[in-house]
């Protein structure tokens, strides 16, 4: 579902620094993956490159069973627009649309569906994250968890196969942290999408399958989370 | 893929600079407003002005003089050869048209209103005062075909020269200098001495203070006794009914004829010129105009890019492309071009209704008798004005459009975070 294959992310300098080096893993459907590791590890690097916001300077990255390597950046664009849900720390909507709007962003681009097939399908993902009262709302007036539940709808709204999420509970308070993660684990369980989250919370990355434990933009550990440790 | 969309982006952006844009949309609406207003000043002026001319004036004119030296008997005996002959002296032949009558009845053939005239300097006299005066020697019949001379008369008729001997139609100008009035009997003197009695019967008043100033129509058979040269015409005029055609019809009939043939254009060649100078200058001006408001716009959707970086890195994550987020930055700009063109053509409207509003002392020369200026109320300006400010919209946007679409979302991501 998505694999990297000795995925190494080297800025050329000068100096050039290594932000991902020699990874690879391959993370099947409905697996919830935790990355872990300290400031500055490359965690974000890593999230950018199998999201194929950034390329690798050498080896490959997978997506649904897509090699990568060789698309041009439309159809990188595509991609991301069909089977990718990137959900940020921040949490990233657009200020001049509502709520709503900002759910039917990628719906409209990707224009499957005409207008109320749109609005009913948007009105939908907010209700299942609890924030159909914010439907209207722009992002302005909502609280901290309900701007970044209303991201996750918007990362869902093509049905995407990945969720890549950068931190999305650091900016959350406990509660709020631990909703995020429900929907996570309803994402992977139920529907069974792949969700890779990068989280410095060790509670929440216990709640993974899997946790990918990256030093100085290595993996030094891959290995699954055992239902106990929480 | 759903214009839309991005046009709904472009206009939350501009939504959120509601005064910038305003700002933009009014620079524009100046430029356009400008363009409009001027264009119907000027135009009006210059048609108004090429319509007084070309009313007066007959539009072509066969003179009988040449422009080259014709072709000599030996270079005619050896066109292939290697002779060459210049600097050929004038030959003292008596001037005037040759076979005047034969071109005439050529050109009549040629469906073209023509007529002769016979044309020379003459000295006025009246009591100590002296006038010189050109005096056109004319055929009335024809001559109405050709000029628009009787229109402007204020007092008597063409026909007068016919019906009264030895009738003189001068120009306002003249008579005043002359301190004559209609009904005088002055003498008109020729270069050779020779002098005749004649009566005014008619004041011309064109506007055009050169005509009336120093011109007078006589009977063509009158001048032609006044100059001593019987049966002689100097100038074929004639009367197109389509102006744009004099010109090329000009070569035609010189290359036919071999005398000098003059459009309307030619002889008023310095005073078109001096409207295209006119013209580049006003437009050079609202062209800065729309330079300025094209900078306008370009700080706006400057603005727009900076501020909405992170926008643009959403959207790149979302699977918006490079071009896509061009277009939503270019039609920014696009925008406010249209609704600058729109409040620029109401501008424009209203600049040209308050200019009809302007009045002022009757200046003469051209402008006797019109105390306002001249407008002309077309619908193209409306058009090419909305249609710069368009262009100059869309060139400026996509500068900013250009950097928007270049930005690398993982900077931006990175550096929000
Ligand atoms: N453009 C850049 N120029 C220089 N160094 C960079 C650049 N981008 C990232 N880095 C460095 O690369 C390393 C990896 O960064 P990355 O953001 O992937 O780490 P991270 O694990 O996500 O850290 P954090 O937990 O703080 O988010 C860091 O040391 C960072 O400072
Ligand atoms: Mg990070």
């Amino acid at each position: 579902m998505l694999e990297a294959v000795d995925v190494r992310r080297v800025l050329p300098g000068p100096p050039p620094v290594t932000l991902v080096d020699a990874v690879s893993f391959a993370i099947d459907r409905g697996e919830f993956v935790a990355v872990t590791g300290p400031s500055g590890s490359g965690k974000s690097s890593l999230l950018y490159l199998l999201g194929l916001l950034d390329r690798p300077t050498s080896g490959m990255v997978r997506v649904d069973g897509i090699d990568t390597s060789g698309l041009d950046g439309a159809a990188l664009d595509r991609l991301r627009l069909e089977r990718l849900g990137f959900v940020f720390q921040f949490h990233f909507l657009l200020p001049e649309f509502t709520a709503l709007e900002n759910v039917l962003i990628p719906i409209r681009r990707l224009g499957r569906l005409d207008d109320r097939a749109a609005r009913h399908r948007g009105a939908g993902l907010l209700a299942d994250l609890n924030v159909a009262e914010a439907a209207d709302k722009y992002p302005g007036q909502l609280s901290g968890g309900m701007r970044q539940r209303v991201a996750i709808a918007r990362a869902l709204a093509n049905d995407p196969a990945i969720v890549l999420a950068d931190e999305p509970t650091g900016n959350l308070d406990t509660a709020n942290g631990r909703a995020v993660f429900d929907v996570f684990e309803r994402l992977t369980a139920v529907d069974g999408r792949t969700v890779v989250v990068v989280t410095h919370d060790i509670d929440l990355a216990a709640r993974t399958h899997r946790r990918l434990h990256l030093v100085d933009g290595r993996i030094v550990r891959d290995q699954p989370v055992r239902a106990s440790a929480a | 893929m759903a214009v839309t969309l991005l046009l709904d982006i472009a206009l939350g952006h501009l939504r959120r600079r509601r005064r910038q844009t305003l700002v933009s949309v009014l620079g524009v609406a100046l430029g356009v407003g400008f363009f409009v207003g001027v264009t119907a000043l000027m135009r009006g002026f210059q048609q108004y002005f090429i319509a007084q001319v070309i009313d007066v004036s007959p539009h072509i004119v066969i003179k009988d003089d040449y422009r080259a030296a014709r072709p000599q008997p030996a270079t005619l005996r050896w066109p292939a050869g290697a002779v060459a002959v210049s600097g050929v002296k004038p030959r003292d032949e008596p001037r005037g048209i040759r076979n005047a009558r034969a071109k005439l009845a050529e050109l009549e053939a040629m469906g073209l209103a023509v007529a002769p005239t016979l044309q020379g300097q003459v000295i006025l006299r009246y009591g100590t005062r002296d006038v010189p005066v050109s005096l056109y020697g004319i055929e009335p019949e024809r001559e109405r075909q050709v000029t628009n001379v009787e229109r402007d008369l204020v007092a008597g008729t063409l026909d007068d020269l016919r019906s009264t001997a030895n009738a003189l139609i001068v120009g306002v100008g003249v008579a005043e200098r002359l301190g004559a009035r209609r009904g005088d009997t002055i003498t008109a003197v020729a270069p050779s001495g020779v002098s005749m009695s004649m009566k005014i019967t008619g004041l011309l008043r064109s506007g055009i203070t050169a005509i009336d100033n120093g011109q007078g129509y006589a009977l063509l058979k009158t001048v032609q006794v006044l100059q001593g040269r019987s049966n002689v015409v100097n100038q074929i005029r004639i009367r197109l009914a389509d102006i744009a055609a004099a010109e090329p019809l000009a070569r035609q009939i010189e290359a036919r004829f071999l005398y000098r043939t003059e459009s309307w254009e030619e002889t008023n060649r310095n005073i078109l010129g001096l409207f295209v100078v006119q013209n580049a200058i006003m437009y050079s001006i609202v062209g800065a105009i729309l330079l300025v408001a094209a900078f306008g716009i370009y700080n706006i959707v400057s603005t727009v890019v900076y501020e909405k970086t992170r926008d643009i890195a959403i959207l790149r994550s979302i699977g918006f492309g490079r071009g896509e987020i061009q277009a939503v930055f270019v039609i920014e700009g696009v925008v406010v071009g249209i609704l600058g063109g729109l409040a620029g053509a109401v501008v424009g409207y209203a600049l040209i209704e308050l200019l009809g509003q302007v009045r002022f002392e009757n200046v003469g020369g051209i402008m006797s008798g019109r105390d306002g200026f001249i407008l002309a109320r077309e619908v193209w300006p409306y058009l090419v004005g909305a249609l710069f400010a368009l262009i100059a919209a869309a060139v400026a946007a996509l500068v900013p459009a250009r950097r928007a679409a270049r930005l690398n979302p993982v900077d931006i991501i990175r550096g929000a975070a």
